[in-house]
């Protein structure tokens, strides 16, 4: 039996979507409107399990009467507002993001990336062969997961997992300014001197498989990683009495790496170290 | 909270810093020292009252840089044991300011302005004779390094630098301390040498009424006093007028106050032009509390010195417009956010608010009218960005000063999540004048729509560039006959960086927002960059785009990459024109209406403003 949350009636907020009145509980965003409207709107920063930073602006749609675009993700509806998701306007802004984010940055691992640089008909090469990137060596300073910077898209996400919002160990933060800005620890020290617990938290909301599992970082460098191949099995941590759910992603009869589903009321997809990364004891054969 | 520090121990004269700017340690568990059985033994709380101090981050960062010159690993995790502060956050926070450094560097920095106006009276002869005499930038010598630095405001006086030296009265600068900071305005690099080498026994700095040339003409409204009055005394600023305004604040209540401000039309002078009376209303009415006044003094536009002007030359006045604008919004602190490359502004304004204090015009009784009002200086260190006007919020709580998306608007959520007005020091410096005479002989001078007068920052190739105060409505072809325009001018930019550009043929565009707007520029923060014919326009376009690229904050993805694309994009065709150009141009505008589309706030906004205007306006590429 799943537990279904019941949340206080709210009142609902009527606006037009698209040219079509569209009804939302008040406190939705333009996204949750979008989506209950069956709508794709890409977006990168966003979370559901998490406060919108809204920092990447792949999300933006027109809201009529406002001077700049508005991030969907994170602008609440409100009455009477017209919002227009699919003008010229808001799809070259999301091209233009999309070619920025892959001129300088590495999505091969970006779930859909692709699939909307085609959309939007997006050309990041057209900034030229010699346009800055971010130019990161993977990090590799643990044995349990790795830090690609080269992916990083500085979508937040792991910073506000770390912090506040989740794990409250807060060992990594936005470090330098501008296209300088990276993810770091302090002084950019190694994991393991830092104050990280290796939770896992950052990875199950890294966007961009900037940061992964060291197991998967192998497979992929070796080239055998095969995620239609693997199997996804949720099941319950057996470390302690919490009973958080553990997703077991299993390729060729071997735990590969672990997730959390994120609507779990109780853990919102996060875990301890623990169940995270503990799954070795299960498939020591001999 | 439970926070993992590094362990790395501060040096003496680092705790020392700290220690000057937050008292002792009160226990062990905030780094003094080993903590013992006693620590051990009781909780008192006291890690959620070092929370609540996280905005003395940047002031503490201050107090390290200004004793030491740089912040150390173990400066840096004593801030944080002292303040409750994860140490990534305040690596953070410390790497996000041009003026920190979490590298050893010499005590002795020289920042040489290389910026738009100090570019236009030849920086780059300066900064190639540096480079032959100590080596390139950044490279230490004979105790100092020299960097290149963004505007420094001092553009009357191009080319400018500043050489800033920490030292053990870093933090309290005093008239009988050796000087800690030398302005060299105009700079060469003999005398650049010479003050890198003794920095006390350079010529003083010419005092802030040199920048107005206009000083002393009776028909001057904010800048009467400059020049006339001794910025050092109270008793001068009350002779002359001082506080008659905020005594009839007093007289007619803070809604009085506010329908004044509202009848005069006075807006923002800080480039927004938003009505400085409805900030004020919607300030005051909002139930939650405490209310907050910050002043906006992070003046970074290139081009842009008038509120340093001011502060130097009249700072008495900015307190007491600041005691009448937190009387009407209902605050009782007030903040003065004040950009970190100004230590005269910083000097003058902190022996201000002291003398105030002692008289009463600050304080829990300001004026015996039973209305409590103080008012802190908060240093920048140095990013434009801060500027912005919930940046600011940010730099001042001890976080990055990354700008907030709104709504919320500050006027509902600001600083520490409350009711907050910001007001640029100019805006703020024009309520008295609207107090003193009346709302209705306020809007008596300039248009309709742009009430009051408006100071002008004119730099560049003039014969009197400076600080110009004429009423709204003055064409720019006048105030350029008043600066002494070059023979030959190529074009002016107005507004700074994120303003446009004009051709000489557009000199009769009034002086006013709806003016400028209506010609397709905008007044913005008043800056008028004159340019003649010697200036590589391209060249300058690259300084602005290389500025963007520099203070982006890198929050979000159009700001933080787009500012790079157009900067490569303006290299390629920096010696390009007509069809070899054209690709690059197609390519700009395109990331330049991403960028003004789909940025968070007003820098990636206007990051395109200024080249697009030079491309269109003046055929720069053609």
């Amino acid at each position: 039996m799943t537990a279904v949350p019941l949340q206080p009636p709210r009142r609902l907020v009527s606006f037009t979507l698209d040219g079509e009145e569209t009804r939302v509980p008040e406190g939705s965003t333009i996204l949750d409107a979008c989506r209950s409207a069956g709508k794709d709107i890409p977006t990168l920063c966003q979370g559901d399990t998490l406060t919108p930073k809204n920092a990447c602006r792949v999300c933006v749609v027109e809201v009529e009467g406002s001077r700049t675009l508005a991030p969907a993700c994170s602008r609440r509806a409100e009455p009477d507002m017209t919002v227009v998701t699919d003008s010229e306007r808001a799809r070259h802004s999301r091209k233009v993001v999309l070619e920025l984010l892959a001129s300088s940055t590495d999505l091969s691992t970006t779930p859909r990336a692709e699939e909307w640089i085609k959309e939007y008909e997006a050309q990041p090469q057209r900034f030229g062969a010699d346009a800055a990137r971010v130019d990161e060596q993977p990090k590799i300073d643990n044995e349990l997961y790795v830090r690609d910077y080269d992916k990083c898209i500085l979508c937040y996400k792991c910073v506000d997992a770390c912090g506040e919002q989740w794990q409250n160990t807060f060992a990594i933060a936005v470090s330098g300014r501008g296209f300088d800005a990276r993810i770091s620890t302090e002084h950019d020290a190694a994991l393991p001197d830092s104050a990280c617990v290796f939770c896992g938290n950052c990875i199950e909301v890294c966007p961009t498989g900037a940061l992964s599992f060291s197991t998967e970082f192998g497979m992929r460098a070796a080239g055998t990683w095969d995620e239609p191949a693997q199997t996804r099995t949720t099941t319950v941590c057996a470390y302690c009495g919490v009973g958080c759910n553990v997703t077991l992603h299993v390729q060729d009869n071997e735990i590969v790496k672990v997730t959390s589903p994120h609507d779990n009321p109780v853990t919102h997809g996060n875990l301890c170290i623990k169940g995270r990364f503990g799954f070795q004891h299960v498939q020591n054969r001999d | 909270m439970d926070l993992k520090y590094t362990g790395a121990a501060p040096s003496d004269a680092e705790r020392d810093a700290v220690d000057a700017l937050l008292g002792p340690p009160p226990s062990g568990w905030e780094g003094a020292g080993e903590r013992t059985a006693e620590d051990l033994r009781w909780a008192k709380g006291g890690a959620s009252a070092a929370k609540d101090r996280r905005d003395q981050l940047l002031p503490a960062l201050h107090a390290v840089n200004d004793r030491v010159g740089w912040i150390s690993e173990g400066a840096l995790d004593y801030i944080c044991r002292r303040l409750t502060v994860a140490p990534a956050e305040a690596y953070g926070v410390a790497t996000f300011y041009a003026m920190f450094s979490v590298r050893p560097r010499p005590a002795k920095v020289l920042h040489v302005c290389t910026d738009l106006a100090c570019a236009a009276r030849g920086s780059a002869s300066v900064c190639a004779d540096l480079t032959e005499r100590l080596g390139p930038p950044g490279t230490p010598a004979e105790g100092a390094v020299w960097q290149e630095s963004p505007c420094l405001g001092l553009c009357e006086r191009a080319p400018a630098a500043l050489l800033l030296r920490a030292g053990p009265d870093g933090a309290h600068p005093s008239q009988d301390a050796p000087r800690l900071s030398a302005v060299v305005a105009p700079a060469a690099a003999e005398d650049l040498l010479a003050t890198v080498r003794t920095p006390e026994a350079g010529p003083p700095e010419p005092p802030a009424a040199s920048a107005v040339p206009q000083a002393g003409d009776p028909g001057l409204v904010l800048l009467r006093r400059i020049g006339t009055v001794d910025p050092a005394s109270l008793d001068d600023y009350r002779s002359t007028g001082g506080y008659a305004a905020l005594r009839r604040a007093f007289s007619l209540g803070p809604a009085g106050v506010i329908r004044e401000v509202l009848d005069a039309g006075l807006v923002g002078r800080g480039g927004a032009a938003f009505p400085t009376g409805r900030k004020w209303q919607a300030t005051a009415q909002q139930a939650d509390g405490p209310h907050y006044l910050v002043c906006n003094a992070d003046e970074s536009e290139p081009g842009t010195f008038k509120d340093r002007v001011l502060m130097e030359g009249d700072p008495y006045a900015l307190v007491e417009a600041m005691t009448i604008a937190g009387y009407a919004i209902g605050a009782h602190q007030g903040y003065i956010y004040l950009r970190g490359e100004y230590p005269r502004a910083h000097e003058r304004l902190g022996h201000a608010l002291a003398s105030a204090r002692t008289r009463g015009l600050l304080g829990p009784d300001v004026l015996g009218q039973g209305y409590a009002f103080d008012i802190e200086i908060r240093r920048g260190a140095g990013a434009y960005i801060c500027g912005e006007e919930t940046a600011i919020f940010n730099s001042i709580e001890g976080q990055r000063g990354e700008p907030r998306s709104k709504p919320p608007f500050p006027v509902e959520k600001g600083l520490f999540g409350k009711p907050t007005a910001v007001n640029n020091v100019e805006t703020l410096v024009n309520v008295l004048p609207v107090l003193e005479h009346g709302a209705a002989a306020y809007a008596a001078t300039g248009t309709r729509t742009s009430t009051g007068t408006k100071l002008f920052c004119v730099s560049g190739q003039v014969t009197r560039p400076g600080i110009y105060e004429l009423p709204f409505g003055a064409s720019l072809r006048e105030l350029l006959g008043l600066a002494g325009p070059p023979e030959r001018l190529r074009a002016v930019l107005l507004g700074g960086a994120a303003g446009g550009f004009v051709r000489p043929d557009e000199l009769d565009v009034p002086l006013t927002f709806e003016g400028t707007r209506a010609a397709g520029t905008t007044l913005g923060s008043g800056v008028v960059l004159v340019l003649d014919d010697s200036v590589e326009l391209p060249r300058v376009l690259l300084r602005i785009a290389e500025f963007f690229r520099d203070e982006s904050c890198g929050q979000c993805v159009p700001c933080r990459v787009g500012t790079v694309r157009q900067e490569e994009a303006l290299h390629r065709i920096v010696d390009r024109t007509g069809a070899g150009a054209a690709e690059d141009i197609a390519l700009m505008r395109e990331v330049g209406q991403a960028m003004r589309d789909a940025s968070i706030c007003g820098l990636g906004q206007t990051a395109w403003n200024a080249v697009e205007s030079a491309i269109d306006r003046l055929g720069v590429y053609k």
